[in-house]
């Protein structure tokens, strides 16, 4: 299987990174030797194999719903990349 | 004040108790000595004015019951410390600064240690090198223009340093093991669960642990029971009973069943890394052992599982890094853009690669080819190490397929950076705890490691054979200061 220039631009669409020309066709190259590599499992035989998504053995744990943080929006407003007292702000959504 | 640098973490735990040293004596030298240390490149922030007013507060009213009384230790810039920059290795996180601290880092500091700084690492953990890093490549003391291994390069540089005492990193693939590897020190990977994952930047989830990077195996186990404890902010935290692990730390190889997988032995492998396993293998053999042929026969699989599972789980976790609630924004003409830029901007190259890889693998039409797929395989290989288990007690193996190599010589090939991670990748797909210990030099003097995995849970044990082995290695970093 290959990854072709279109389906580079279509990934880096869904993941919301911009890409140029010149590096989508470098990245493309860099992806199918990975892919290369990756498509071994293919050798395995796996229909009945029941998928392991994670090694502890816990179930979720339920807890009560109590509210534990209580006037932090300055905390959470501290980092967010434009200034503002009350919101988060991006550019304009809604003409 | 050399003699201050070269005690171990529980020899400078016992002059601080028998008031031999003083806190401030001890991290002004590492201060002093990290100062001068500059071109190594280990540190992304400094702490060393705020890290010395905390050893005159702990020097003022001492409290000797804590197990790191007033030790100063910089840690991987992966765990969030509170007021105190946390980059993760990212320009995307350049100039965050948590309001909260790690479980793990807060634990350090419970036991009354101080911090110096925060430490290299590769861009969001993901790196082999410490060269996917956006504040630069770290040097190994080892030798110039040498790598330290990744993605905790930047504290296994400062730990053979002796920029630190000791330090914790975190391991996904190995980016514990394979540093320590690298650098003639130990580094364990605990079980899954055993560490709190809460406050470490996410790199895969499933795959994250934090872990001691330490000078010895005794450091490691003074580390190890400080930092592992049971957290209700991290879901997959297990709730078991946590040993006094120095405490019952002992050489113990009698009559122990060590596991020798034979796919561990590479076709084209260096003579010297297997010289060294054979050396490994003689000498538990000669403290009682009983050496076992194992087979692990999925170990082929477990690179392409991991290139699937941890940028799947990578693609999600950052997903996060969008401009809007912290971190690095670019402007764009609108909401999209604006997000498709600040992160095409904001992530270095290896990054971008692994969320493009992750983003594909779980799309639709490639989920089950992909994700699905090396899910059934992760259970093949953790069905591999549970077969062995019932006959073996812990597993011997090589920490890594080579020594390590200079500044750029891998970076133009994704492929061949991945290799280096074959015999540590395996052991985070199924949970288990793995230490390595430096056990000898290749022909130019660099470093290599044994690593010894265990049961799940069994950190113990393998602590135990690691100080076995230890005590009759006898290894010595050969370094000199080059970089002073």
């Amino acid at each position: 299987m290959t990854i072709d220039l279109k389906t580079v631009k279509h990934i880096s669409k869904l993941a919301r990174i911009s890409i140029e020309e010149e590096k989508a066709k470098k990245l493309a190259g860099d992806l199918n030797s990975i892919f290369d590599f990756i498509e071994k499992l293919n050798e395995l035989k796996t229909d009945k194999v029941e998928p392991l998504a994670s090694i502890a053995k816990t179930t979720l744990k339920l807890r009560s719903d109590e509210i534990k943080s209580q006037n932090i929006r300055e905390q959470i407003l501290k980092n967010s990349p434009e200034d503002n007292k009350d919101f988060f702000v991006v550019p304009k959504v809604v003409e | 004040m050399t003699d201050v640098l070269n005690l171990t973490l529980v020899e400078l735990v016992e002059k601080i108790k028998k008031k031999d040293l003083s806190s401030k004596e001890i991290t002004k030298a590492y201060v002093e000595r990290s100062e001068k240390s500059k071109k190594l490149n280990t540190y992304i922030t400094e702490d060393f004015k705020n890290a010395l007013k905390k050893a005159d507060n702990f020097d003022n009213s001492p409290d000797f019951d804590k197990k790191l009384p007033g030790i100063p230790i910089a840690v991987k810039d992966l765990f969030c410390t509170k007021n105190l920059r946390t980059t993760a290795g990212s320009k995307i996180l350049e100039n965050f600064v948590p309001t909260y601290e790690s479980t793990v880092t807060n634990n350090i500091w419970n036991e009354g240690a101080i911090l110096l700084g925060k430490l290299n690492c590769d861009e969001f953990a993901m790196g082999s090198s410490n060269e996917t890093s956006f504040f630069g490549n770290v040097q190994s003391p080892i030798g110039e223009k040498l790598v330290p291994g990744g993605s905790s390069g930047g504290s296994a540089s400062a730990l053979a340093a002796k920029l630190t005492p000791t330090t914790i990193g975190t391991d996904t693939g190995g980016s514990i093991r394979q540093p320590a590897s690298f650098t003639g020190t130990v580094g364990l990977k605990p079980t899954y669960g055993s560490c709190s994952r809460y406050g470490i930047v996410a790199f895969a989830s499933s795959l994250d642990q934090a872990g001691p990077m330490t000078r010895d195996v005794k450091d490691c186990a003074l580390l190890f029971g400080v930092i592992s404890s049971y957290d209700n902010k991290d879901s997959t935290s297990i709730n078991f009973k946590r040993k006094n692990y120095l405490k019952e730390l002992s050489k113990s190889m009698k009559g122990k069943k060590i596991g020798i997988p034979k796919e561990y032995r590479l076709k084209d492998m260096p003579k010297e890394i297997e010289k060294l396993w054979q050396k490994g293998i003689a000498i538990a053999k000669d403290s009682g052992a009983e050496i076992v042929d194992v087979s692990l026969p999925n170990t082929n699989y477990a690179l392409p599982t991991y290139y699937i599972v941890a940028p799947a789980e990578a693609s999600s976790n950052l997903a996060r890094y969008d401009g809007v609630k912290y971190g690095f924004r670019a402007n764009g003409k609108n909401l999209i853009d604006m997000y498709e830029k600040t992160r095409s901007e904001g992530f270095g190259n290896e990054v971008k690669r692994r969320i493009m890889i992750g983003t594909y693998v779980l799309s639709s039409g490639y989920y089950d080819a992909y994700y699905l797929k090396a899910q059934k395989v992760r259970r093949l290989i953790k069905n591999d190490f549970d077969e062995v288990y019932k006959k073996v007690d812990a597993i011997l193996t090589p920490s890594t397929p080579s020594s390590a190599f200079k500044i750029g010589e891998k970076t133009d090939d994704p492929v061949s950076m991945y290799l280096n991670d074959i015999f540590t990748v395996p052991i985070n797909l199924a949970g288990l705890p793995a230490i390595s210990i430096p056990a000898g030099h290749d022909e130019k003097g660099y470093p290599l490691g044994l690593q010894i995995i265990g049961k799940a849970f069994d950190e113990q044990n393998i602590l135990n054979i690691a100080y076995s082995l230890e005590q009759e290695i006898k290894f010595k970093n050969k370094m000199n200061d080059w970089w002073m």
